[in-house]
Formats: structure tokens, C-alpha cells, sequence
């Protein structure tokens, strides 16, 4: 059994807290890495917020060929920056070698 | 033109004819499955870029209905009303092969089924819009979990994809050209050797017949 977990400041994560999910109120991108690093295997999907995620792109790009955990990037209290859906966008270059989907 | 640096003989002849037809056949089966894996991905990355737009913009709305009950609410007894969970997730993962690649597919459930058990907090200190908050956020949450699901998929089938280019290039353009040359290369030797050992004969032959010749003349 696992659980699910998110990372990102109070203020996003703390409602989240009420539908049963570990939450981690971190403030730097320290944090959030220093939390990945100890907890990374109790979780099947970590969802963390774009802001932070974006302090740790190469810690969150070492657990992209892993099965588990999945490391989902959720927009935070400033809304969505676009970091998430670029990671759509990398992989589908990954995969095709051009960016086919996003060209419009 | 590279000839790889093998002795040219029939032995090393048969051997390399033998990979060729190897790495030929290997070719075509990586081929195909770079095809279809390239088929499922874009069908999952379709369908990744889908949910992600849709969990975004309804985090988002979640988020600002959470802001104005923050508004509402002192900070203690915010925190007072969501520190102890009443609703716990179950989640489960299970493994699904697509083209030898492990995916990953998460199946949960809430352990309160009702919607009372949502709240983890009492009516009588809290503002509605917390409520609301937490409502439009469990309702965000199945989207949130597919979208790990298919986020990882295309992340883990990209991957694959990228490696089985990487084969089927290198037999395509490296290993499969360099075996043809070298047969070549080889059979050339080979033919060469065949036409010198032929010529060799003949003129032995004429040596030969010179010989007699002239030993008939001496006698005559």
C-alpha cells in the first residue's frame, strides 16, 4: 500500500491535507529535496508545485525512469507557469525527436 | 566504406553472413516495435496533455476558493480544522506492460465512501467556503491520479522509445552497412585470390607443355 504525498507552501497543500494526503509545507527547494531524498520511496505519487519544482528540475529529472514515485507538478497559488505542461512537451520530443503536438 | 578488420576467409565469410542475417531480422522487429510504441504514446501523451489542462485549471479554481475560506478563517483554526484527516486514500499500484515497458497504474479509493466523511471537521468554527474548497479539490482528485498515471506513462514510453531509436539506428546505419561491406570486401578477396590461383595454374601449364615441347625436339 501506498500513499500520496504533496509538496508546496502552506497555502496550496493545506487543503489537500483534508482528503487524507501527506502533505509537506516546504519552504525553499532545499526542502522539498532534502523531503524527496528521505521519503521518495513511501510514495507512489508526489505532487509538488510548479515554483518549487522548479528549484530541483535535476533531483525531479533522476526520478522521471522510475516506475515509482511519480512526480506530478501542480500549479500553486501563483496558477499555472507552463513548467508542467513543458514537461509534456520535453517528452514528447524525447519520443519523437520533434515537437509535433504543442506546434498550434 | 568501412571493412571491418577480419581475416578475409570463407569461415569468416559464412560467420558474417550468418550476423547479417541476424542483425537484419533484429532491425525489422525494432522497427516495428519503435512503431508501435510510438502509436500508444502519442495516444497517452494526447491524452496526458488533456488532463493536465483540465487538473490546472480546476486546481487553480480550487486554490481561490481556498484563499477567500483562508480570508474567512483565523489561521489557528484553519489549521485546527484540517490538521486531523478524517479521510484516508487508499492507493494501489499495479504494473501494466506495453511493449515490455512497466507502466505504472494507480487504482485508489476513499476509505469514506459518504460525502460527510470528506470534512474532517466540525460545521460550527468553519466558514462555508471551506467547504467548498475541500469539495472542488476531492473532486479535482481522480483527474489528479490519472494524470500521474499518464504523465509517467508517456515520461517511462518516451524513454523506451528514445533507446529503441538509438538501436535501430545504429543497426540501420552502422552495423548493418559495415556487414555488407565486409562481405563484400571479403568475397572481392576471395574472387582475386580465386583469379590469381587460376592464372598461376595456367601458366604452370604452359610451362609444362613448353617443357615437353622442347624435351620431343631434343629427342627428334
Amino acid at each position: 500500500m501506498y500513499k500520496m504525498a504533496v509538496i508546496g507552501d502552506k497555502d496550496t497543500v493545506m487543503g489537500f491535507q483534508a482528503l487524507g494526503m501527506d502533505v509537506f509545507d516546504a519552504k525553499t527547494g532545499n526542502d522539498a529535496k532534502q523531503f524527496l531524498k528521505d521519503a521518495a520511496e513511501k510514495y507512489a505519487v508526489i505532487y509538488i508545485i510548479e515554483s518549487l519544482a522548479a528549484e530541483i528540475t535535476d533531483v525531479i529529472e533522476r526520478y522521471a525512469e522510475k516506475q515509482i514515485p511519480a512526480i506530478i507538478l501542480i500549479p500553486g497559488r501563483e496558477g499555472s507557469l507552463g513548467i508542467g505542461m513543458d514537461g509534456v512537451k520535453k517528452s514528447v520530443e524525447k519520443a519523437v525527436g520533434a515537437d509535433i503536438l504543442f506546434k498550434d | 566504406m568501412a571493412v571491418m578488420n577480419v581475416n578475409p576467409t570463407r569461415m569468416e565469410l559464412t560467420s558474417l553472413k550468418r550476423r547479417l542475417v541476424t542483425a537484419r531480422r533484429g532491425y525489422k522487429l525494432l522497427k516495428d516495435k519503435r512503431d508501435e510504441m510510438m502509436k500508444k504514446f502519442l495516444n497517452i501523451v494526447r491524452e496526458n496533455r488533456e488532463l493536465r489542462e483540465k487538473v490546472e485549471t480546476l486546481i487553480e479554481d480550487a486554490n481561490k476558493s481556498f484563499v477567500v475560506a483562508r480570508a474567512m478563517m483565523s489561521d489557528a483554526a484553519m489549521e485546527q480544522a484540517l490538521m486531523y484527516p478524517s479521510q484516508k486514500i487508499n492507493l494501489d499500484v499495479d504494473i501494466k506492460n506495453v511493449m515490455s515497458v512497466e507502466l505504472p497504474v494507480f487504482k485508489f479509493s476513499f476509505e469514506n465512501e459518504d460525502e460527510s466523511g470528506m470534512y474532517p471537521y466540525g460545521y460550527a468554527t468553519t466558514s462555508a467556503q471551506l467547504d467548498e474548497s475541500i469539495k472542488a479539490l476531492s473532486q479535482v482528485l481522480p483527474y489528479m491520479l490519472r494524470l500521474a498515471e499518464t504523465e509517467k506513462s508517456a515520461q517511462l514510453l518516451a524513454a523506451e522509445i528514445e533507446k529503441t531509436r538509438r538501436r535501430v539506428n545504429a543497426l540501420e546505419y552502422v552495423l548493418i552497412p559495415n556487414l555488407t561491406d565486409t562481405i563484400r570486401h571479403i568475397t572481392m578477396k576471395l574472387e582475386e585470390n580465386e583469379r590469381g590461383n587460376l592464372t598461376r595454374l595456367m601458366k604452370v601449364k604452359d610451362m609444362m607443355i613448353q617443357q615437353q615441347y622442347n624435351a620431343k625436339a631434343q629427342q627428334g
